[in-house]
């Protein structure tokens, strides 16, 4: 037993086939995005008049749909993988956005209501110039790179001290919680300089392009399919590399992993930090098509519907979190307009249901019943 | 115990199994300097919780190579000895060395896995989730930084390592079923052949055997000898027959000390051991 000559048993070679996704999933995929780009072109090049024509609140719904599910996504890297569950996504998500419409809000130059150099909010409080923290935002580039330093420096710093103080379970839900809403008082105010409970508003245009534009549209359509679509396709490689092999022990085993020699609180930041700048990209998307943004992006509430599509779609499958998303913002969109006051209540029992009868959610009901 | 001037050795890696012959280098501060035959020292060690003094001045030093089993009655402080070694749990006072070089108190659990000490727990603790290929993957002593582990490839050598480690612990067959359908007794020998693929100088088991049956139980004692001499290690057994089966010299700790030190046959007769432990 004890002799180290050739197994005499071989195991078979390749123990797990780690690719990203077999040909059913890529099916999917092409299908799925290019359903996306066939409505966009039918949005773009059909007359208004045409059958076949997409109107205008569909793509600007699943454009906003689109953006709910790359915040979810960024959840199910962390909550699904290293167990790491997040209350806060809606902070980064807000971040990314405020980042992008601070560029929105130079580009509407004098057109403003008070014909000013400045915001509308900023003559309003009677501001003479930019404060410092407005500095290079008229510039494309500049607000594109804060839209990924601000949620990624402030997501490293926050985990650091957490991860490494091993704050985890409930204790780190309930912290990054009132983290958001620090953020959504801190914004409410006047003074912080991002148009206090107002927010951003009333954008004009996109490098001198007109916001409401057709082809403004169609062009933001575009880019959020191919941001979700490279978002999932990173998140599925980092979770199919031995990384993410290593992120389902830290979630299991935690103590474990650290005496095989694994510094745990690397992994978990770097999969922290790459989480935050997924949802902060996704808000920058958001913004231009919503039109707006404000500290109600911030509450808790919002974190909390992101963590619920995750649980809905299903945990740890990733395309679970853009089915959760999907079928949550779609059902939120009829029924905040058919039945608003039953919403929440509608939420909340979605939330037990799942938990109580699918707590695998929907994908993972899937991939068991396939497995039978 | 510190010497003065900077001493030039022979890294004990040299004598690796393998029969690679490497050259003499200093010692840097990162593989613990065995020059003086000695793989972990620890001199008068007192861990206390709320009083309770779970370590009480423990001296203990273990030889490279050597196989030590610690035996004690229950609450005499074994799992907490190990809980210092690896750096879960602090020292109040005293000292522990691994090699003469590297002071475990001011090193993470991390930092000490590294250094190679590698640990199984009482309770067997393996990832359930992942297969037991998958298992030893993460546990083969590679570089386990950020980056790397996310463009890891197994390489073909690695791969057979893992095999390897697979056949000495007999789970081949169940390389890609999910550790956490494996029986009580395959869970530890998985967390044995973990620590095997780890490869880590001294190992620490705390009841190996506990759950397995007389045949898993035998060939763990096979093992463990067939170990010795390559490795350190040092088990913690209640099982009296198996500690029979492979002990060489045996310590026994009561109320956190050292209350004997030797072969099994001079500690069982050893009056205070028969009066605290064996007698019962």
């Amino acid at each position: 037993m004890s002799s180290m000559a050739m197994p005499a048993v071989s195991a078979p070679r390749e123990p797990v086939a780690y690719r990203l996704y077999g040909k059913l999933g890529w099916t999917g995929l092409a299908v799925t995005w290019g359903g996306l780009v066939l409505l966009a072109l039918l949005y773009y090049l059909t007359a208004e008049s045409s059958a076949l024509h997409v109107p205008d609140y569909v793509i600007v719904l699943i454009g906003k749909i689109m953006c709910y599910a790359m915040v979810a996504l960024a959840l199910d890297l962390i909550w699904g993988y290293a167990g790491i569950l997040s209350l806060g996504h809606g902070l980064f998500f807000a971040l990314g956005g405020y980042a992008f419409g601070m560029y929105l809000m130079r580009q509407i130059g004098h057109d403003g209501v008070y014909k000013s150099e400045l915001p509308d909010f900023m003559v309003f409080l009677d501001w003479k110039e930019y404060p410092w923290f407005w500095a290079g935002t008229d510039q494309l580039w500049i607000s594109l790179l804060l839209v990924v330093l601000v949620p990624g420096v402030l997501a490293a710093i926050f985990g650091f001290f957490a991860f490494r103080s091993r704050i985890k379970g409930v204790y780190f839900s309930i912290i990054t919680q009132a983290l958001t809403y620090a953020a959504m008082l801190l914004f409410f105010r006047n003074n912080t300089g991002f148009g206090g409970n107002n927010g951003f508003t009333d954008f004009k245009r996109i490098a001198e392009v007109g916001i409401t534009l057709p082809g403004m549209k169609f062009t933001l359509f575009l880019l959020t399919a191919a941001a979700l679509l490279g978002a999932l396709l990173l998140c599925r490689w980092i979770v199919t590399s031995k990384l993410g092999r290593v992120l389902i022990a830290i979630r299991d085993a935690e103590s474990r992993l650290r005496f095989c020699g694994y510094d745990t609180v690397g992994f978990k930041l770097f999969v922290w930090t790459v989480s935050a700048v997924i949802a902060g990209i996704a808000g920058a998307l958001y913004v231009p098509q919503v039109g707006i943004i404000n500290p109600g992006e911030m509450s808790p509430a919002n974190s909390i519907e992101i963590a619920i599509a995750v649980a809905v779609g299903g945990r740890g499958t990733l395309i679970g979190a853009l089915v959760g998303a999907g079928l949550l913002h779609g059902l939120k969109s009829w029924v905040t307009v058919a039945f608003p006051e039953f919403w929440l209540f509608l939420l909340g029992m979605l939330f037990v249901l799942v938990t109580l009868f699918l707590p695998q959610g929907i994908v993972g009901l899937w991939l068991r019943l396939r497995k039978k | 115990m510190v010497t003065a001037e900077k001493e030039i050795t022979v890294d004990p890696a040299s004598f690796s199994p393998d029969g690679t012959v490497s050259y003499n280098r200093v010692v840097d501060g990162s593989v613990p300097d065995l020059a003086h035959g000695a793989i972990l020292y620890m001199d008068d060690i007192t861990v206390s919780f709320d009083g309770f003094r779970a370590i009480n001045k423990l001296s203990l030093s273990i030889d490279v190579g050597e196989l030590r089993c610690i035996i004690g009655p229950n609450g005499a402080g074994k799992t907490t000895m190990m809980d210092v070694i690896t750096g879960k749990t602090r020292a109040d006072s005293g000292s522990a060395f691994f090699g003469q070089n590297m002071d475990l108190s001011k090193m993470s659990e991390t930092e000490i896995a590294r250094a190679g000490i590698g640990r199984k727990f009482q309770r067997p603790t393996v990832f359930e989730d992942h297969s037991v290929f998958e298992n030893f993957e993460l546990a083969l002593k590679m570089d386990k930084g950020v980056w790397t582990t996310l463009f890891a490839k197994l390489s073909g050598v690695q791969r057979d390592r893992i095999d390897e480690v697979m056949t000495t612990v007999g789970l081949e067959a169940r390389a890609h079923d999910p550790a956490g359908l494996l029986s009580h007794g395959q869970k530890q020998w998985l967390e044995i052949g973990m620590l095997l693929a780890q490869d880590p100088k001294l190992l620490l088991l705390d009841e190996p055997v506990a759950g397995m049956t007389d045949e898993e139980t035998e060939r763990t004692a096979e093992l463990f000898v067939s170990l010795a001499g390559k490795h350190s290690l040092i088990v913690v057994e209640h099982d009296m027959d198996f500690v029979a089966a492979i002990a060489r010299k045996v310590t026994v700790l009561h109320e956190g000390a050292v209350i004997a030190e030797g072969s099994l046959q001079q500690v069982k007769e050893n009056e205070r051991v028969v009066e605290v432990y064996l007698g019962r």
